[in-house]
């Protein structure tokens, strides 16, 4: 210590400068003319929606994946002070003046162009040259459908780099076993995993790749008797499983808490998510009174979100005497369920006993197990079920607004309340959290949506019935009080204006962040959208041959166009160096297996490093699509094409060193290498520099 | 050591000390060894006792374990055996599989999406105890009165006996263990879910009787594994090779058990090739001989099976029409059989159509619009797979009907005869492959528009050819946008009856899905001409069999309404399915699993990796615990077992069953016998020989007792009941509807 403090100190930093070179090119194809097209280019139709929402603060959920890629590219659009007033409606339509195009499309970009260098540094960190180095960052950039690919604003250039970042830090952390720094790396990986998984769902594969690897380096560890692991162990678990976790969560805290405006997906969510949205059903909630009593005016909603969010239904028409099939009907009213808010929507809680319509005081909250009548409030009618056939589903029984048609078919009109949440929440109907079923008390059967869309006679509502036999979980069979009110006016005239004017109005209802993250979580992962053929689907087998490319974006007027297409020259060899190494392995394995030991140990680990990073990448981000129903495009082949391009210039070194130098010819191949190899040694230490620091 | 006192509390320290110190494990094996010699004592002056106990420990002498497996084999025989004959109606799909082996009986031609074995079977026991095809198995429900359907039934029930056996030996030989065999074999013998299956016309008793001797055979075969090219060797190996095509021949299901097989053959060999003992030409030798046992073997045995079939099949019957024409030509009966035609086509004529991608259809035309938002709202264009009035189309010359003959590169125009439009094609999407134009029917009484002429092509024909019948590949182009009339093979929507999307595809490369052959041609005008079409070669067929019956197993989607089951309700026996009876009056028979058995199984299946990551641990800090090797391989091919016939369902998109986890099941009971056997002996490891001996049997016991008197409660399930429904008072099995899904 005593001597360093005499001396000056010296910071020495080496600065390599092809990485600069990579970078800077990377830079230069990623990032120059960004704004130009300036119009709408592919996805960014749909990624821009999300944007402006952003920017608005309204609530939506997008089931292609999680919120992290959509933040990010908000956040671009954040600095570039975007507005979020732009209509995202169709590709090709030229942004405005006040759009900055180029603050859109700047992250994703930088992104991009960031996975160049990354990749580099990658190729050093498997124990290759700085030549393959060279060779792996110059595929890359020269990979045009990574460049068109990151140039807009699009989630895959995201992904590519918060994948390379994991396994970057990874190596680091399990190349360099003696620092304490090391774990700093560790940390970073479970990080850039989180991110990945946070951008696209697809980021869980090479997530699994990463852990699966470092579960196979643990158990090594383990197997180290001279050391105690224990501390080790936890320390690596923590970081690639807890913190990836936490920060997964995290990215869904942000998005609830950035989006806290109701919007245009709410209806998919429970009624009590909404509650939680300002100016969504919080706005008529608010205020209402919170239990259900003898009396109340209630809207009932489905539990159901398929087909679509509806409310219990009722109107001045009767189910057709017979239907087209020759079945007959009650000829009763008709009871649907129907997707918007309407007056007719209303339903009064009446007692059985007795004769009123308005909430007495105190009220008399309706408790688990009651039995009630349900009284339409615009026709008055009694919700009533009979052993007649359903019109839509006939091994259900109809449900119909009763009229006395006196032909000896008595009212059956007693519903008995059924709160299937009464563990979680109370025993007590409770507005917008209670889950009820109606169970009618005559016949057992309860009242369901069946989900079928009614003809022309039952102006295309959905379908109600009572359901005898029933599967136990079935969302179908719940039904939420959403709006609500203590109803007040005896008289049925009275009471229809009661019922046109708008709730009344007071307190909010919290709901947990956990509990909103679960439901937004299961929500994407079940929500399904029409899977229809895209013009420029393909499958995934056309993609090793580059079958198809994508049209992005044509110019109105002039040919001007982009498309996704990738470097024919750079595709073909990757997919060769892939099977190359597929080949390699197994005639190094089976030799291996027999005695004949090719390869010095160190060299077959780096060749099996090699193998597992890359094709195992390769695996992992391709096989699973195979599988996949969903519509699939070229450029979910991109993050599996990097992990090919990191692996043909490492190949093409191994070759070399270990298998060339048994026959004593000179390929003009290997000249050429050699050649640039010199030249680039050269290069490559000349620019180093001092700099100088003195202390006072 | 601690002293063994009462309760838990000392179990658990027991556990945290003991895999540090190898010195107690040293001790506590010491231990073992001379409590076992005890043991063996007491076993012999307990005799006869110990027969009645699966809990207990057998001497591995050959009398009493010979003696034990007469006793699993007379319960097994006894228990599906039992009430075989009742219900005496159709049950759930014994009016598909009945049906078919009476189509054996009677050879006629069918289609069905299994291949064939189990159904030959099913219609050779039917044949041999005098059943003589005549029931027409129409819907369940239908009493068999005086038919003989004892036969039919009673083979199932027989092969199925054979799954507890089989499993008991397969335990047996992987664990050297009687105790975990004997757990094994209990929880399969009463278990309700496999006597249910076992009882009835059904193809799962069969291929589950396969997959066992399969898996047996494999077993055995790796037993030998010391005493390579005996004669024991041989026969375990091709044993092996015969029950795969056995699996293979009832159902594709049977690729697991293969698959299972075949990773255990390569880590086998995988095996021999680091023996660097042996030289290069005897693992050759060995490689060979594996190729002929488990690749060619089966192979000549499956094929001979389809020989068998069609052989045997050679009338006309309600499968016709999913194979080529060619195909149809074979059975008697078939209008394409010794057909008499007139020989080219020709204007004026009534033709129908067929594609011919294999198993591509009639193109097919019916009364109904396509639906708003799915192109213009004109009448629909399909292929039908099955022969109907509405495949048949006339044709029409541009302008006239001239009777003349049609040509290469003429213009035509195709119109429906039931329903007068012509073939109508435009520039509007396709109903699902959006890259390609719709295709329509338009126009009334023939009149259309120039949208509807199409232009004839024969593959590999010139300017002014004729079109033969039966023969010519043609295409149809259409005029207006130069597409190509294509059948995708893409199942359409409800909307469109779930037949075959038809559409124009503007890719004009020639394939199989664009080319059209006439099959049927009627035109009062031109003379009949006997055809002799060219016989289809044996392979041909079976290659088209094979592509047909693939096909149809992918179009088995699950409709919108109907009870969909889902792959994670099976291990949780969470919904069974309704055999025969719904209301209370009826016999009812419902499949599901005793809930002990299923449910141990399930606590097994999480047991296991526990166990298996506890003794791996160990294992690799130096320290080996008594029985990881057992828990680690043999469990290891089983849960293997159970992943291979579990998992590959979560990726089918074809409807699923409940009984289709029934191989799993029998995997998962195997593992089930060797967890909880590894298990209650490790008992050593927390208390001192005594006490742990005393909590083995203990152990035992329970298990035991609890799989009994759940199969007590349970039985109705499979041997019948009747009367009010369970969650009704007065049921016989009220309080037992344990989940609410269950519906008896």
């Amino acid at each position: 210590v005593s001597v360093m403090l005499q001396l000056p100190l010296v910071v020495t930093t080496q600065v390599d400068l092809v990485l600069v070179l990579v970078s800077l090119l990377a830079f230069w194809t990623r990032l120059s003319r960004l704004s130009s097209p300036n119009a709408v280019v592919f996805d960014e139709v749909y990624y821009g929606q999300f944007v402006s929402l952003y920017m608005k603060r309204v609530f939506f959920i997008d089931d292609s994946g999680p919120p992290l890629g959509h933040m990010i590219m908000a956040l671009g659009a954040y600095l570039g002070e975007f507005d979020g007033n732009f209509v995202w409606n169709r590709i090709g339509a030229e942004y405005p003046s006040s759009v900055s195009v180029w603050s859109l499309r700047l992250l994703p970009a930088v992104c991009g162009a960031l996975c160049v260098p990354l990749v580099y540094l990658l190729t050093l960190e498997l124990k290759f040259c700085h030549l393959s180095a060279l060779g792996a960052s110059a595929l890359l950039l020269l990979e045009n459908s990574l460049i068109v690919q990151s140039r807009f604003m699009l989630l895959e250039s995201l992904l590519i780099f918060f994948v390379l970042v994991a396994l970057l830090s990874y190596l680091k952390f399990h190349n360099h076993p003696n620092s304490w720094f090391r774990y700093c790396w560790l940390l970073l990986s479970g990080a850039s995993c989180a991110a990945a998984v946070g951008v696209k769902y697809m980021g869980v594969f090479s997530y699994l790749l990463l852990v699966g690897v470092a579960s196979l380096h643990t158990w090594n560890l383990i197997g180290d008797r001279t050391l105690s692991v224990c501390v080790q162990c936890v320390c690596r678990a923590v970081c690639l499983l807890v913190v990836p976790v936490l920060l997964y969560v995290f990215w869904f805290y942000l998005h609830l808490t950035l989006l806290h405006r109701s919007g245009p997906h709410d209806q998919l969510m429970s009624s009590a998510f909404q509650a939680s949205l300002e100016g969504g059903l919080s706005r008529i909630t608010q205020g209402q009174p919170l239990d259900v009593s003898y009396g109340s005016q209630v809207t009932l909603r489905s539990s159901a979100s398929q087909p679509i969010p509806c409310w219990l239904h009722s109107h001045k028409a009767n189910y057709p005497i017979r239907y087209e099939n020759g079945r007959g009907s009650s000829h009763q009213q008709q009871v649907t369920c129907y997707p918007f808010k309407d007056v007719n929507n209303w339903w009064i809680i009446k007692d059985a006993g007795r004769q009123e319509l308005v909430v007495s005081s105190p009220p008399r909250p309706v408790r688990h197990g009651d039995v009630i009548q349900l009284v339409h409030g615009m026709t008055s009618r009694f919700l009533n079920s009979h052993d007649v056939a359903a019109p839509m589903s006939p091994h259900s029984q109809e449900v119909s607004g009763y009229i006395d048609f006196n032909v000896s078919m008595a009212a059956q009109n007693l519903w008995r309340v059924d709160i299937s949440n009464r563990e979680a929440e109370s025993e007590s109907w409770k507005t917008i959290m209670s889950e009820v079923r109606l169970v009618h008390v005559n016949t057992s059967a309860v009242l369901k949506l069946s989900g079928v869309s009614l003809p022309d006679w039952g102006f295309r509502q959905l379908e109600v019935v009572a359901e005898k036999l029933f599967k136990a979980h079935s969302s179908s069979l719940g039904w939420t009080v959403e709006e609500h009110r203590y109803g007040t006016s005896q008289e049925q005239k009275e009471r229809e204006a009661e019922l046109h004017s708008p709730t009344h109005i007071d307190v909010d209802r919290k709901m947990s962040f956990w509990a909103k993250f679960l439901e937004l979580q299961w929500k994407m992962l079940t929500v399904k959208q029409e899977d229809s053929e895209h013009k420029y689907s393909s499958s995934p087998l056309e993609w090793i041959t580059m079958e198809t490319n994508i049209a992005y974006w044509l110019h109105s007027s002039t040919n001007a166009q982009i498309h996704l297409i990738g470097n024919p020259v750079s595709w073909g060899v990757a997919h060769l160096s892939l099977l190359a190494y597929q080949l390699l392995a197994a005639v190094y394995l089976l030799r291996r297996r027999r005695g004949l030991k090719d390869l010095p140990d160190g060299v077959w680990a780096q060749f099996v490093c090699l193998g597992c990073v890359c094709v195992g990448g390769w695996l992992v981000n391709f096989v699973p699509f195979l599988l996949m129903e969903k519509t699939l495009f070229l450029y979910h082949y991109l993050p599996a094409l990097c992990y090919l391009h990191l692996l043909s210039p490492a190949l093409l070194e191994h070759t070399h060193t270990h298998l060339l130098r048994y026959t004593h010819t000179h390929s003009p191949l290997v000249t050429l290498v050699q050649l640039s190899a010199s030249q680039l040694q050269a290069l490559k230490w000349r620019d180093s520099w001092d700099i100088l620091y003195r202390r006072r | 050591t601690t002293s063994p006192s009462t309760g838990d509390t000392s179990t658990l320290r027991h556990r945290r000390t003991v895999p540090t110190s190898s010195e107690t494990l040293q001790t506590l094996s010491e231990d073992r060894r001379s409590q076992t010699a005890e043991l063996d004592d007491t076993q012999s002056s307990n005799g006869t006792s110990a027969h009645f106990s699966p809990g207990g420990h057998f001497s591995q002498d050959p009398q009493s374990s010979r003696v034990v497996l007469m006793l699993v084999a007379g319960l097994c025989f006894a228990t599906r055996l039992y009430k075989i004959t009742e219900p005496p109606h159709v049950c759930w799909d014994e009016t598909h599989f009945g049906k078919m082996g009476s189509y054996y009986i009677n050879r006629t031609f069918f289609f069905d999406v299994h291949p064939p074995l189990a159904k030959m079977l099913i219609g050779l026991a039917g044949y041999m105890t005098g059943y003589d095809g005549t029931f027409p198995f129409g819907k369940p429900g239908d009493k068999y009165e005086h038919h003989n359907y004892w036969g039919m039934r009673g083979l199932c029930a027989v092969l199925g006996s054979f799954l507890p056996i089989f499993a008991y030996v397969i335990v047996q030989d992987l664990s050297r263990s009687y105790t975990a065999a004997l757990i094994t074999a209990t929880l399969l013998i009463f278990d309700t879910g496999c006597i249910t299956i076992s009882q009835y016309i059904l193809l799962d008793p069969i291929l589950l009787f396969f997959i066992m001797a399969a898996v047996l055979s494999m077993v055995k075969f790796n037993l030998q594994r010391f005493r390579p090219f005996t004669s024991y060797w041989w026969l375990w190996l091709v044993l092996t090779g015969v029950n795969l095509a056995g699996a293979l021949g009832v159902k594709f299901v049977g690729l697991f058990v293969i698959l299972l097989v075949g990773l255990n053959t390569v880590w086998d060999l995988w095996r021999i090739l680091g023996d660097l003992s042996l030289s290069l030409v005897e693992i050759s030798k060995h490689f060979l001989a594996r190729v002929v046992g488990l690749i060619l073997v089966p192979l000549f045995l499956y094929v001979t099976i389809f020989a068998v079939h069609f052989v045997v099949l050679n009338k006309s019957g309600p499968g016709d029409g999913f194979f080529s024409s060619a195909f149809q030509s074979r059975l008697i009966g078939n209008n394409l059989h010794n057909a008499s035609m007139p020989e080219y086509l020709a204007y004026g004529s009534t033709i129908t159509v067929k594609n011919l991608r294999i198993a591509g259809g009639y193109l097919h035309s019916h009364w109904h619009l396509y639906p708003e938002g799915v192109g213009a709202r004109q009448q629909q264009v399909t292929a039908y797979l099955h022969k109907d009035y509405n495949n048949v189309w006339l044709v029409h010359k541009q302008d006239n009907n001239a009777s003349d003959l049609v040509r290469h590169g003429d213009i035509i125009r195709l119109e429906h005869k039931e329903t007068t439009r012509n073939l109508h094609g435009h520039l509007h999407e396709a109903p699902l492959t959006k890259k390609h134009f719709q295709v329509t029917g338009y126009g009334i009484n023939g009149t259309g528009d120039t949208n509807d002429l199409w232009q004839v092509e024969v593959c590999g024909g010139q300017k002014g050819d004729v079109v033969k019948v039966l023969r010519s590949k043609i295409r149809f182009l259409h005029r207006a946008t130069g597409c190509v009339l294509y059948s995708s093979g893409k199942t359409l929507p409800k909307w469109g009856w779930e037949q075959v999307e038809v559409t124009c595809s503007p890719y004009l490369k020639e394939t199989p899905s664009s080319q059209w052959n006439i099959e049927d041609h009627i035109n009062p005008k031109l003379p009949n001409i006997s055809l002799s079409v060219l016989k289809p070669h044996f392979l041909e067929i079976l290659l088209e069999s094979h592509i047909v019956m693939i096909r149809g197993n992918s179009g088995l989607k699950p409709k919108d309404n109907e009870m969909n089951s889902k792959p994670w309700h099976w291990p949780i026996n969470y919904q069974g399915l309704r055999f025969s009876g719904v209301n209370d009056t009826e016999y009812r028979v419902y499949l599901l699993g005793n809930p002990v058995v299923w449910w141990m199984n399930l606590a097994s299946l999480g047991l296991y990796p526990i166990m298996v990551a506890v003794a791996s641990i160990t294992l690799q800090r130096g320290f080996s615990l008594e029985h990881s090797l057992v828990l680690m391989r043999e469990g290891g091919l089983l849960l293997l077992g159970w992943l291979l016939h579990y998992a590959p369902f979560y990726t089918m998109g074809r409807v699923l069953y409940f009984h289709h986890y029934f191989p799993a099941m029998l995997f998962s009971s195997m593992l089930t016998g060797i967890t909880f056997d590894v298990l209650l002996k490790s008992t050593d490891l927390l208390l001192r020989p005594p006490y742990s001996d005393w909590l083995q049997r203990l152990g035992q016991m329970v298990l035991l007792f609890s799989v009994l008197y759940s199969f007590y409660l349970f039985h109705p399930l499979s041997y019948g009941m009747t009367g009010p429904l369970a969650h009704e008072p007065g049921s016989a099995m009220a309080g037992q509807k344990w989940m609410d899904s269950w519906e008896f």
